[in-house]
Order: structure tokens, then sequence, then C-alpha cells
């Protein structure tokens, strides 16, 4: 069975995307006991006894996590892509696990990282839109920067048991930051992987654009899951080449469900229209061709987005909006 | 095999306890809601749980026209707490009327339906165009955003804002649901408001609305929020939540307000949270942020309410309203 679902739209309305058109599995919220937590490089490698969640997964999508111990003063959980889910999973007495690759960033992920084999995850998943398939045949590139190379891997055995080419770049600021080497080498073969870092410790020494600028040509479809910058210089190099960009975005999420309104980024839905689209379930991935990139910012503290004149329901004059 | 995942946010129902409760005319299966904002318009939810269980969905404000909302970053997490500077977005009356109200009605939910606008003519004609669909079980109006016709003050703060609107909505509904003013806690004097609201008509108090908040980032050293300022919601608010509904239900015990059903919303998390505020004057509660960090809460907190009410001997929720008062001047008269 073929995990990747088929092209669904970024941006059309809510009402249509959840409609019955939309074949994503619903989510789950489960307590989930941490089956191992084991260093992978700069990051940690956590497999969970998902059960539900990780029966429904596909990839592409992300799972919620509780953090702190209970009642936490973090309130707000965080999202982290799904790297693997295995139902029936041997390695550990058949359990349906899901698996993630966290970084210690700040607080919440700091305090995923420090679980150990035996405690207990509060976990929503699968969340947010599948990687949506390419045409049947077309040559694709996956580009993972850092742990964005979490989601990639899976992805990638999907695609090559449905017969198409599959190229992996990754690209990180040094080696230890590189993830999913070996698992892509297996995948896809040791020669389809192609490895860049800013410091030249593993690779070429550059950017994931310069191992992808080769290998994009006409008709090439790239997955890519990183930093904002590093989605606006793959989706120029693959839109240069003539072809399609899929890009998952790291947006803030307050509630990874679509209830709240934050995790928002103006996005050119089928219409043609701009919207503020939500990216935990009309994304995480887009169509690079529809993000609105002269809205985005991008700065040290991440990206922003401002509201483009021709949004859906934007400000008419100047004070008018709050 | 076996796995140790299981459903999360169960709790088995409180035997010989009755759940049910009202808001005017509205009648409760339970006296947990969701917040406005919190849920959307529900079908989210619906994805992860039963909806129709809930007290009720209290839709994300519905405008007339569509709106894109600010720009972002538009939240940042505090302790216990949050900041969101979401700027109302929404698609409009037109479209919730044509997918989200027949949605909450299919699937059996009590749907009360907030309302904003930019001046007291908007508001009522939003609730024009609200009163006669079907599934419409109150209207809850957020005064609680910027009056356009008064140099953006929030209408909320102002008793003469607050009755202008609250009055264009209740002439429009004229009884057919009930209309709940939804206050804001930023206010010097919390009883002057809901007495303008209940005044000019509304039916019961929705209490409270987040507090204005802000938080600056000491890398970028800039505002962490693209709009500056933002709401804050989420248990850092509870107490000042608390005390809101304690006051305005003091007032009315005293005779110097109307009684009416108040609806407490602030950082309710636990069952035991949302205890506090109906102990404090609240008929009924609303759980928002916390829908985030757990998005079984509201339907949790429903069944956590009824336990503890049960184990402290009471037999419906209205017996348990306000007894905070009660308990209080009994100590003062022994
Ligand atoms: C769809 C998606 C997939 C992700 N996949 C992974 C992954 O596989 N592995 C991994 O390590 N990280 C991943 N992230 C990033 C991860 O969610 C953040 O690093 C994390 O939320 C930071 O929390 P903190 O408490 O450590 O940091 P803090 O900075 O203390 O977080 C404070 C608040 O900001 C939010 N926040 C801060 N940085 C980010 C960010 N980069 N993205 C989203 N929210 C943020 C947090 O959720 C929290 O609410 C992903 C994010 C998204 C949106
Ligand atoms: C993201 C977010 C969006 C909100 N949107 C609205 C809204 O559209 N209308 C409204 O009346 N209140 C809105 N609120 C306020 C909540 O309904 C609630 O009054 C407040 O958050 C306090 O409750 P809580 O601490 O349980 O969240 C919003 C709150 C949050 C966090
Ligand atoms: S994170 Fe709440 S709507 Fe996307």
């Amino acid at each position: 069975m073929s995990a990747v679902t088929g092209p669904a739209p970024a941006g059309v309305p809510a009402a249509e995307t959840l409609g019955a058109r939309d074949r994503r599995p619903d989510p789950v919220q489960v307590r989930c006991a941490v089956l191992a937590n084991e260093p992978d490089g700069a990051y940690r490698r956590l497999v969970l006894d998902a059960g539900e969640a990780a029966r429904r997964a596909l990839p592409g999508q992300f799972a919620a996590l509780a953090v702190g111990e209970p009642p936490t003063a973090m309130l707000l959980r965080r999202a982290v892509s799904i790297h693997a889910a295995t139902p029936g999973d041997r390695r550990f007495d058949g359990a349906d696990t899901l698996e993630i690759v966290v970084a210690p960033h700040g607080p919440g992920t700091e305090w995923v990282t420090r679980r150990r084999a035996g405690d207990v995850l509060d976990v929503v998943a699968p969340l947010g839109r599948p990687f949506p398939a390419p045409e049947v045949g077309a040559p694709t590139v996956l580009v993972g920067g850092g742990y964005g190379s979490a989601p990639l891997v899976w992805l990638a055995r999907d695609l090559r048991d449905a017969g198409h080419r599959v190229d992996v770049v990754l690209g990180a600021a040094s080696r230890d930051k590189l993830f999913g080497l070996e698992e892509a080498a297996a995948v896809v073969g040791p020669d389809l992987v192609h490895v860049t870092t800013d410091d030249g410790s593993a690779g070429l020494r550059g950017r994931v654009t310069d191992a992808l600028a080769p290998l994009a040509r006409d008709g090439v479809v790239v997955y890519a899951c990183g930093p904002m910058a590093m989605l606006r210089a793959v989706h120029e190099v693959a839109a240069g080449a003539g072809g399609t960009s899929w890009l998952a975005v790291e947006e803030s999420m307050a509630c990874g469900i679509g209830v709240c309104m934050t995790c928002v980024l103006p996005v050119r839905g089928e219409d043609g229209v701009t919207r503020m689209t939500r990216s935990c379930v009309e994304g995480p991935t887009f169509d690079g061709d529809r993000v609105r990139w002269d809205a985005i910012s991008i700065g040290p503290g991440g990206a922003t987005s401002a509201v483009p004149a021709d949004c859906l329901g934007a400000p008419v004059a100047a004070g008018k909006g709050h | 095999m076996t796995t140790t995942a299981t459903s999360a946010g169960s709790a088995g129902p409180a035997v010989g306890f009755d759940p049910r409760t009202a808001i005017g005319t509205l009648e409760l299966k339970n006296p947990v809601l969701t917040a406005s904002g919190c849920a959307a318009a529900g079908r989210e939810l619906g994805r992860l749980y039963d909806v129709a269980a809930l007290g009720a969905v209290v839709t994300k404000s519905i405008l007339r026209d569509a709106r894109s909302g600010r720009p972002t970053p538009r939240m940042a997490e505090t302790p216990s707490g949050m900041l969101n500077s979401i700027g109302l977005q929404g698609p409009g009356i037109d479209a919730f009327l044509a997918h989200d109200l027949p949605w909450l009605r299919d699937h059996g939910a009590t749907a009360v339906v907030s309302i904003a606008g930019n001046d007291a003519a908007e508001f009522a004609e939003l609730a024009g165009r609200l009163v006669d669909e079907p599934g419409v079980g109150a209207v809850e109006v957020n005064i609680s955003c910027p009056n356009v016709a008064n140099r953006g003050l929030v209408f909320a703060c102002d008793p003469g804002s607050s009755a202008e609107v609250v009055s264009g909505v209740v002439d429009v509904v004229g009884g057919r649901v009930p209309v709940l003013a939804k206050l804001s806690p930023d206010v010097t004097d919390i009883v002057a408001i809901a007495r303008a609201c209940l005044d000019h008509g509304a039916d019961g108090l929705a209490m409270v609305n987040t507090t204005l908040g802000m938080v600056v980032d000491t890398d970028t050293m800039r505002p962490v929020l693209a709009g500056v300022t933002g709401g804050l919601s989420g248990p850092a608010i509870r107490p000042i939540a608390v005390r809101c509904v304690w006051q305005v239900h003091a007032a009315m015990r005293r005779g110097d307000l109307r009684t009416a059903p108040i609806v407490g919303i602030g950082g309710i998390l636990t069952g035991l949270d949302a205890l506090q505020f109906v102990l404090a004057g609240a008929s009924a509660v609303q759980v928002g942020t916390s829908t985030f960090h757990d998005p079984s809460a509201p339907l949790r907190v429903g069944a956590e309410l009824a336990q503890a009410l049960a184990a402290r001997g009471f037999a419906g929720v209205a017996d348990a309203v306000g007894h905070a008062h009660t308990v209080l001047a009994r100590e003062g008269a022994r």
C-alpha cells in the first residue's frame, strides 16, 4: 500500500478541505509510553507506543506533544514531524510505534528529549496534510535541512516503491546536525544521497541548493522540509527549472488541530484567492508556487508574514483592521 | 499484542447528579461549553470526539465580512498562559451560514454563535441574520472588540457603548434566543458594565474575555507579536476571571444588579477550576485555551465538574451556583 495521498490544493476554505474529498485520517489523542530514547547526532530519536495514531499516520504528518509535568505551565503542545509509523513493530514486541526526532531547542523540546523508556507522553496525531503524490513517473528530489529530513525517509521509501527516481539532499550547518544519512542511503542507494554542510565537515561545503540545482530539471517534483529561508531557496531552484516544490513549513502553532488561527501564512488557493491559511490543517506542506513569498520576511527571529493587500478580508483602509 | 496507548480524557458519569443547567431559555445538557475562538465552529474537534456531548459549541466570533486577521507572529506562550493577536480572522457570516451552522446542526451540537462588529448597527445586522436560523441556541455578543466609531475604544470598556450594542441586538432578537454579553476584564468597574448590559436587555453575561498583555523578545529586542499587544488567556488569568464573576454575582445578591445567569470563562483546565467559577456565581463555564493543551478538555472538565459537585453533596448545578457567597454570609452571621 502506498501511503502517499493524491494531490490536494493548498489554501482552499476549511469547509472544503475537511470535507469528503479530503482523505486525511482523523487524529486521535493517545497516551503513549516511550519505548526508546536514543541519541542521534545533535538530536534524540524517540519511539512511542502510539496505538491507533501509528496505524493512521501518513508521511508528511506531524504529532503534537503535551510537554511538562502536569499541571504544566507550558500550555501549548509542541509539533514534531512523524519520522516513521510502524504498526506491529517487530523491534518492540509488535507494538504500533511512532518515531520522532527532536532537537532540544527551548524548555518544551528539552523536556521531551529527557523522557525515559516507560515515561508517558500525551500525543495528538496524526495531524496535517500528508505529502501529496507526484505525477506518475516524475523524478523526485527530497531536500531536508537539519532535522527537517525526519519525515523524508519514509516518503523516500513510498516514492521508491511507487517507481519514482528519488534523490535525497541532506544539508545542515555541520556533520552532527545531519539527520537520516544511513537510512536514506539504505532506501535510495548511497549514490543518490547528496550531502552538504555549511562548514564542510561532511559532504559538499555549501547549501542544499548547490546540490539540488544539478538535479532540478523540467518536471522534477521537490519535497523539502527545513527552515523557511531554505524552503524559499529550494522553491526558487525548483521553479526556475520548471519543476514543482512541496514545502513543509514550521509555523508557531498554539493548537495544531485547526481551531486557533495562529499558524497562518498567506497562500494562494486553487481559486487564485490569497488567504491567511492554517499550516496545521491545510499544511504543513504547501505548493511553493502558491506561497506568497512577497509577504513573508525571514529574519533572525524566524519568518513572519504580512497580510497581502489582495488577501481575502485584508484591511481596506489603514487603521480599519484591528 | 498489548499496547499502553489509551484514549485520553475519559471520566465516568457522576451517579445521581443532574448535570443540566440553563442560560435563560436555553437548556444545556451540561454546564461546560467551548470558548469563542478556541474551538472554531466545532468541526475540527468533531474529528476527535462527538461535539454533541458538549454543553454547547461557542463559535469563533462571526463578522459580517471576511477578515484576514493580523500579520504573524500571532501568538506567544507565557507562564501558564498565552498571548494571541488573531484579529478576528474569519470568512464572514455568509460562509458561516452556508458551511458551519449546518454542520453543527447536522451533528446535533448546541450552537452558541458569537458575533462581533465594527459598530452597533453591524452587531444588530448579524443578530438579525442569525436569529431565525435553525440550530442557533443563543447569541453571544463579543463586545470586547474595538469600536471603530469611537477611536477604536473597546465597546466593553465603556458602559454607553456596551449598552448601545446590546440594546440593538436585543431589539432584533426579540426574545427568540437568549443574548449573552461577553465582558472584558480590562475595566475599573466590571459591575457597571454588567449593569449597562443587563439594563439593556441582555439575558446573561459571559465573563471574561482575554486581558491585554505583551511580551518583548530579548534576542531581537522587539515585541514578539506582530500586533505588539495581544490578549492573555489560560490559567494565568483564572484568578482575575473568578474575581470578576464573584463581584458581579455579589452585586446581584445585594440587589444592585438584576439577577441573570453568568457564564464563567478564564483559565479553566480541570473540573475543580470550573467549580471555583460555579461557587463564585457562574451557572455554566467555557473552556478556551486549555483546549489547545488538551483537545478533550471541554468534555473532560464537564465530567470532572459533575463528579466534584456530586462529591460535595450537590444534587444539581443550580444548587451550587454562588455557594461560596452563602458560605461567607453564614460565617459572617455567626
Ligand atoms: C509541523 C512542524 C514540525 C516540526 N517538526 C519538528 C521535528 O521533527 N523535530 C523538532 O525537533 N522540532 C520540530 N518542530 C519544531 C518544534 O515544534 C519547536 O522547536 C518547538 O515547538 C519549540 O518548543 P520549545 O519549548 O523547545 O521552545 P520555545 O522557544 O520555548 O517555545 C516557545 C513557544 O514557541 C513555539 N515555537 C518555538 N519555536 C518553534 C518552531 N520552530 N516551530 C513551531 N513552534 C515553535 C513553541 O511551540 C512554544 O509554544 C516542528 C514544528 C512544526 C510546526
Ligand atoms: C486564540 C484565541 C482566540 C480567541 N478568539 C475570540 C473570539 O473570536 N471572540 C471572543 O469573544 N473571544 C475570543 N477569545 C477569548 C476566549 O473566548 C476566552 O474568553 C479567553 O481566552 C479566556 O478563557 P481561557 O483562559 O479559557 O482561554 C479567544 C481566545 C484565544 C486564546
Ligand atoms: S495551530 Fe491552531 S489553527 Fe493551526
